[in-house]
């Protein structure tokens, strides 16, 4: 049971980030939020990949135990890619903002009626 | 908490914190990248989009109880799930015995290239890789196609951080020794942690940490709008291009034992082209989203449909 409880402790990371998303208005905590679970997503890839004991996967002599390294690899790219849409995400945030005046869900669907009757 | 920049520092932190979990999981290259990106540059991009729209959220939580009972039942199926998993740190698991293990025995035979890593990003799932980048690279045009048609920038020049001596003096001194840092990782990545991707982050970061100092301008006139997007656009190509080459030479796309004689150095070679192409791509990518965002000013669109 103990094996486990590193998913647990996961899965309450996870869970944090999905429960900003949803129960906040604010589109700049909704990008934050989704930073936290995806962040907690690598967590879960790189403990899945973790063997105790085991060296960094880099080969060397007298080393014969290493880490799974084809996560690290998903994990790796995943990191990049994810900076890359924050940025797309942010983008629009800056766009709404501009059009709209605010960046609270609530506001936005009044001002976005407001301005599809103009 | 509803001050929007204590949100963010502390979104920072927890990547820093991860990225320290990852190196004692034994994942040094993840650790690297999630510093550089996760703790680094997400957080600027984010302090950044706080300077053009409201520091403070106006609301707390709206729907609290929809909220906490969603994440408890996703919670607990995932915790059930847990159940038929191995425990952590297990040596032989599904995931650890499967290919994983033909990777770290045959690395040095097909590739030779010590850090498995590197391996498998470039050459064993280098289609992968080349999915990936041309994701980032569509990010990009994203960004550039959201804020990039501000047309003149105003005239408004800040004194960028002229004041700060001390800053001034010591990023002169540091940022050279970033870049440099930035090309031993690209170079090194074979044998010791690193690659294309935390180069191209690590080189951004310098040419971001001199835009922040020395005002955008100073930055545009070495990454000029033109010059990011060919650099961009060329490692793309210089990924693909090595693919067709090596389709060419009769073997598979990707398949870089084609490319020397000798189908090890065929590989070393391959290995070396794509990760130079992540590399200038990622760079070249961050730089620019970084520029988009930097010289972005609050203007609503009222005001500029009447000038």
């Amino acid at each position: 049971m103990t094996g486990l409880l590193v998913f647990w402790v996961i899965f309450a990371l996870m869970m944090t980030g999905l429960y900003v998303t949803i129960a906040h208005d604010n589109l700049i905590k909704k990008v934050v939020g989704l930073g936290i679970l995806q962040v907690s997503v690598f967590m879960l890839y790189i403990a899945i990949a973790n063997v105790r004991g085991a060296a960094i996967p880099i080969l060397k002599e007298g080393e014969s135990l290493y880490s799974n390294p084809l996560p690290h690899v998903l994990i790796l790219t995943a990191i990049v890619v994810g900076i890359a849409t924050v940025a797309l995400a942010l983008a629009l945030v800056i766009r709404i903002r501009e059009r709209f005046g605010t960046i609270e869900e609530a506001a936005l669907e009044s001002a976005a009626r407001d301005w599809s009757e103009r | 908490m509803r001050d929007l920049f204590a949100v963010i520092m502390l979104s920072g932190i927890y990547s820093l914190i991860a990225a320290s979990l990852f190196i004692t999981m034994d994942a040094a290259d993840v650790a690297f990248t999630e510093a550089a990106v996760g703790a680094g540059v997400s957080t600027l991009l984010l302090l950044k989009t706080l300077a053009l729209v409201d520091r403070h959220e106006s609301t707390g939580p709206t729907r609290p109880g929809l909220a906490i009972t969603v994440v408890i039942a996703t919670g607990a199926l995932l915790a059930y799930g847990t159940l038929d998993m191995h425990p952590f740190g297990e040596t032989h698991t599904p995931s650890n015995d499967h290919i994983a293990a033909y990777y770290l025995e045959n690395s040095i035979e097909d590739t030779g290239v010590p850090n498995v890593v590197t391996s498998i990003l470039a050459s064993y799932r280098g289609f992968d890789t080349l999915g990936e980048l041309i994701v980032i690279f569509t990010a990009g045009i994203g960004v550039i196609v959201l804020l990039g048609q501000t047309g003149t920038s105003d005239s408004e020049i800040r004194p960028a951080m002229r004041q700060h001596l001390v800053l001034r003096v010591v990023s002169k001194i540091l940022i050279p020794f970033i870049m440099l840092f930035a090309f031993y990782v690209q170079f090194h990545g074979e044998y010791g942690p690193g690659g294309g991707f935390q180069a191209g982050v690590i080189f951004a970061s310098a040419v971001i940490l001199y835009s922040i100092l020395f005002g955008p301008e100073a930055a545009r006139s070495v990454f000029s709008n033109a010059t990011t997007r060919i650099l961009a656009v060329s490692g793309v190509l210089l990924f693909a291009c090595t693919g067709i080459v090596s389709m060419l030479k009769g073997k598979a796309f990707l398949d870089y034992s084609a490319l020397a004689e000798d189908p090890v150095s065929g590989q070393l070679l391959g290995i070396l082209l794509v990760e130079l192409g992540v590399g200038i791509t990622v760079a070249a990518v961050l730089i620019r989203v970084f520029l988009e965002f930097d010289e972005r000013r609050w203007q609503p669109d009222d005001q500029r449909g009447q000038s």
